[in-house]
Protein backbone atom coordinates (compact mmCIF):
# COMPACT_ATOMS: atom_id res chain seq x y z
CA UNK A 1 0.00 0.00 0.00
CA UNK A 2 1.37 3.37 -0.89
CA UNK A 3 1.83 6.23 1.51
CA UNK A 4 -0.99 8.69 2.05
CA UNK A 5 -0.62 11.77 -0.13
CA UNK A 6 -1.82 13.90 2.73
CA UNK A 7 1.44 13.33 4.57
CA UNK A 8 3.67 14.18 1.65
CA UNK A 9 6.90 12.37 0.84
CA UNK A 10 9.10 11.19 3.70
CA UNK A 11 12.62 12.56 3.73
CA UNK A 12 14.88 12.34 6.74
CA UNK A 13 15.14 15.84 8.12
CA UNK A 14 18.89 15.70 8.59
CA UNK A 15 19.47 14.40 5.10
CA UNK A 16 17.34 17.08 3.53
CA UNK A 17 19.32 19.73 5.42
CA UNK A 18 22.60 18.26 4.18
CA UNK A 19 21.38 18.26 0.60
CA UNK A 20 20.25 21.87 0.73
CA UNK A 21 23.59 22.89 2.25
CA UNK A 22 25.38 21.06 -0.54
CA UNK A 23 23.50 22.79 -3.31
CA UNK A 24 24.17 26.18 -1.68
CA UNK A 25 27.85 25.58 -1.12
CA UNK A 26 28.46 24.31 -4.67
CA UNK A 27 31.02 21.85 -3.39
CA UNK A 28 30.37 18.34 -4.50
CA UNK A 29 31.11 15.32 -2.43
CA UNK A 30 29.20 12.15 -1.77
CA UNK A 31 26.72 12.49 1.06
CA UNK A 32 27.11 9.54 3.36
CA UNK A 33 23.76 8.35 4.60
CA UNK A 34 22.08 5.48 6.36
CA UNK A 35 18.67 6.83 5.51
CA UNK A 36 17.62 4.31 2.89
CA UNK A 37 14.00 5.11 3.64
CA UNK A 38 14.17 8.67 2.36
CA UNK A 39 12.34 9.51 -0.81
CA UNK A 40 14.43 11.11 -3.53
CA UNK A 41 13.11 14.62 -4.02
CA UNK A 42 13.83 16.84 -7.03
CA UNK A 43 16.42 18.73 -4.94
CA UNK A 44 18.57 15.62 -4.83
CA UNK A 45 19.17 15.45 -8.59
CA UNK A 46 22.82 15.75 -9.55
CA UNK A 47 24.17 14.84 -6.13
CA UNK A 48 25.99 11.66 -5.31
CA UNK A 49 24.92 9.74 -2.23
CA UNK A 50 26.80 7.04 -0.45
CA UNK A 51 23.94 4.84 0.64
CA UNK A 52 24.56 2.26 3.32
CA UNK A 53 23.59 -1.28 2.42
CA UNK A 54 24.23 -2.74 5.85
CA UNK A 55 27.86 -3.43 5.05
CA UNK A 56 29.35 -0.72 2.85
CA UNK A 57 28.33 2.57 1.32
CA UNK A 58 27.19 2.25 -2.26
CA UNK A 59 27.69 5.35 -4.41
CA UNK A 60 24.45 6.42 -6.07
CA UNK A 61 24.40 9.24 -8.57
CA UNK A 62 20.88 10.63 -8.63
CA UNK A 63 19.32 11.41 -11.99
CA UNK A 64 15.98 12.90 -12.82
CA UNK A 65 14.40 9.51 -13.49
CA UNK A 66 15.02 8.42 -9.91
CA UNK A 67 12.81 11.07 -8.32
CA UNK A 68 10.06 9.44 -6.32
CA UNK A 69 12.01 6.29 -5.53
CA UNK A 70 13.66 5.65 -2.20
CA UNK A 71 17.42 5.81 -1.74
CA UNK A 72 17.53 2.22 -0.52
CA UNK A 73 16.25 0.91 -3.83
CA UNK A 74 19.60 1.72 -5.39
CA UNK A 75 21.82 0.02 -2.84
CA UNK A 76 21.07 -3.72 -2.88
CA UNK A 77 21.48 -5.44 0.47
CA UNK A 78 21.91 -8.98 -0.76
CA UNK A 79 24.61 -10.60 -2.83
CA UNK A 80 23.73 -13.52 -5.04
CA UNK A 81 26.48 -14.89 -7.21
CA UNK A 82 24.58 -17.82 -8.68
CA UNK A 83 24.39 -21.43 -7.63
CA UNK A 84 27.41 -23.66 -7.57
CA UNK A 85 26.24 -25.82 -10.45
CA UNK A 86 25.42 -23.22 -13.07
CA UNK A 87 28.26 -21.92 -15.21
CA UNK A 88 26.92 -18.79 -16.88
CA UNK A 89 25.94 -17.05 -13.64
CA UNK A 90 29.35 -17.40 -12.06
CA UNK A 91 30.99 -14.96 -14.46
CA UNK A 92 29.23 -11.99 -12.94
CA UNK B 1 -16.66 -9.00 -39.39
CA UNK B 2 -15.99 -6.50 -36.65
CA UNK B 3 -12.42 -5.28 -36.68
CA UNK B 4 -11.35 -2.87 -33.97
CA UNK B 5 -7.82 -1.71 -33.21
CA UNK B 6 -6.36 -4.30 -35.57
CA UNK B 7 -8.11 -7.21 -33.87
CA UNK B 8 -10.89 -9.39 -35.23
CA UNK B 9 -13.56 -9.71 -32.60
CA UNK B 10 -15.33 -13.05 -32.14
CA UNK B 11 -18.72 -12.90 -33.84
CA UNK B 12 -20.89 -14.94 -31.57
CA UNK B 13 -20.00 -13.47 -28.22
CA UNK B 14 -21.82 -10.82 -26.26
CA UNK B 15 -20.42 -7.38 -26.93
CA UNK B 16 -19.22 -6.98 -23.37
CA UNK B 17 -17.10 -10.14 -23.69
CA UNK B 18 -16.10 -9.65 -27.32
CA UNK B 19 -14.41 -6.35 -26.60
CA UNK B 20 -12.15 -7.98 -24.01
CA UNK B 21 -10.32 -9.75 -26.84
CA UNK B 22 -8.54 -6.45 -27.38
CA UNK B 23 -5.38 -6.06 -25.31
CA UNK B 24 -6.01 -3.35 -22.75
CA UNK B 25 -9.77 -3.83 -22.47
CA UNK B 26 -11.21 -5.91 -19.68
CA UNK B 27 -14.75 -6.35 -18.48
CA UNK B 28 -14.94 -3.00 -16.71
CA UNK B 29 -13.57 -1.00 -19.63
CA UNK B 30 -15.76 -2.91 -22.09
CA UNK B 31 -18.86 -2.10 -20.07
CA UNK B 32 -17.88 1.53 -19.87
CA UNK B 33 -17.34 1.74 -23.63
CA UNK B 34 -20.68 0.12 -24.37
CA UNK B 35 -22.50 2.37 -21.93
CA UNK B 36 -20.92 5.44 -23.51
CA UNK B 37 -21.91 4.19 -26.95
CA UNK B 38 -25.43 3.42 -25.77
CA UNK B 39 -25.31 -0.24 -26.74
CA UNK B 40 -26.64 -3.03 -24.57
CA UNK B 41 -24.10 -5.44 -23.04
CA UNK B 42 -26.06 -8.43 -24.31
CA UNK B 43 -25.98 -7.52 -27.97
CA UNK B 44 -23.77 -9.96 -29.86
CA UNK B 45 -20.80 -8.63 -31.78
CA UNK B 46 -22.24 -9.59 -35.19
CA UNK B 47 -25.46 -7.75 -34.37
CA UNK B 48 -23.71 -4.40 -34.20
CA UNK B 49 -24.43 -2.25 -37.24
CA UNK B 50 -21.85 0.02 -38.84
CA UNK B 51 -23.06 3.02 -36.89
CA UNK B 52 -22.54 1.32 -33.57
CA UNK B 53 -19.19 -0.06 -34.66
CA UNK B 54 -17.96 3.38 -35.56
CA UNK B 55 -19.16 4.75 -32.25
CA UNK B 56 -17.19 2.09 -30.41
CA UNK B 57 -14.13 2.72 -32.56
CA UNK B 58 -14.23 6.41 -31.85
CA UNK B 59 -14.51 5.92 -28.12
CA UNK B 60 -11.59 3.50 -28.11
CA UNK B 61 -9.50 5.84 -30.24
CA UNK B 62 -10.09 8.78 -27.94
CA UNK B 63 -10.30 7.43 -24.45
CA UNK B 64 -8.60 4.05 -24.22
CA UNK B 65 -4.99 3.03 -24.74
CA UNK B 66 -4.92 -0.38 -26.39
CA UNK B 67 -2.72 -2.91 -28.17
CA UNK B 68 0.61 -1.60 -29.49
CA UNK B 69 0.55 1.74 -27.73
CA UNK B 70 -0.20 0.11 -24.39
CA UNK B 71 2.40 -2.61 -24.87
CA UNK B 72 5.11 -0.12 -25.72
CA UNK B 73 4.17 2.03 -22.76
CA UNK B 74 4.54 -0.96 -20.46
CA UNK B 75 7.87 -1.82 -22.03
CA UNK B 76 9.09 1.74 -21.53
CA UNK B 77 8.08 1.70 -17.88
CA UNK B 78 10.03 -1.50 -17.31
CA UNK B 79 12.99 -0.18 -19.28
CA UNK B 80 13.07 2.95 -17.12
CA UNK B 81 13.25 0.80 -13.99
CA UNK B 82 16.09 -1.21 -15.49
CA UNK B 83 18.00 1.85 -16.61
CA UNK B 84 18.02 3.61 -13.26
CA UNK B 85 19.26 0.43 -11.62
CA UNK B 86 16.78 0.31 -8.78
CA UNK B 87 15.78 -2.87 -7.02
CA UNK B 88 12.72 -3.47 -9.17
CA UNK B 89 14.78 -2.95 -12.32
CA UNK B 90 17.36 -5.45 -11.18
CA UNK B 91 14.65 -8.03 -10.54
CA UNK B 92 13.29 -7.45 -14.03
CA UNK B 93 16.76 -7.97 -15.44
CA UNK B 94 17.23 -11.22 -13.59
CA UNK B 95 13.79 -12.47 -14.55
CA UNK B 96 12.74 -12.94 -10.95
CA UNK B 97 9.58 -11.77 -9.17
CA UNK B 98 9.59 -8.01 -8.62
CA UNK B 99 7.21 -7.52 -5.74
CA UNK B 100 8.88 -9.37 -2.92
CA UNK B 101 7.43 -12.84 -3.40
CA UNK B 102 9.38 -15.79 -2.10
CA UNK B 103 11.72 -17.48 -4.52
CA UNK B 104 12.69 -20.55 -2.51
CA UNK B 105 10.07 -22.42 -4.48
CA UNK B 106 7.28 -21.58 -6.91
CA UNK B 107 7.39 -18.33 -8.94
CA UNK B 108 7.59 -20.48 -12.07
CA UNK B 109 5.84 -17.81 -14.12
CA UNK B 110 8.87 -15.56 -13.84
CA UNK B 111 11.57 -18.19 -13.74
CA UNK B 112 10.22 -20.39 -16.53
CA UNK B 113 10.42 -24.15 -16.63
CA UNK B 114 12.24 -25.94 -13.86
CA UNK B 115 15.93 -26.47 -14.48
CA UNK B 116 16.85 -29.65 -12.73
CA UNK B 117 20.28 -29.76 -11.16
CA UNK B 118 21.92 -33.17 -11.30
CA UNK B 119 23.07 -34.80 -8.04
CA UNK B 120 21.59 -32.08 -5.92
CA UNK B 121 20.42 -34.53 -3.22
CA UNK B 122 23.87 -35.97 -2.69
CA UNK B 123 25.45 -32.58 -2.20
CA UNK B 124 23.20 -31.68 0.73
CA UNK B 125 24.08 -34.69 2.87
Amino acid sequence: MSRSLKKGPFIDFKLEKRVLEMSDGKKKAAIKTWSRRSMISPDFVGNTFAVHNGNKFIPVYVTENMVGHKLGEFAPTRTFRGHSGSKDKGSK
Amino acid sequence: MARIAGIDLPKNKRGEIGLTYIYGIGRATAQKILTDAGIGFDKKVHEWNDDELNKIRNIINEAVKVEGALRSENQLNIKRLMDIGCYRGIRHRLGLPVRGQRTKNNCRTRKGKRKTVANKKKATK
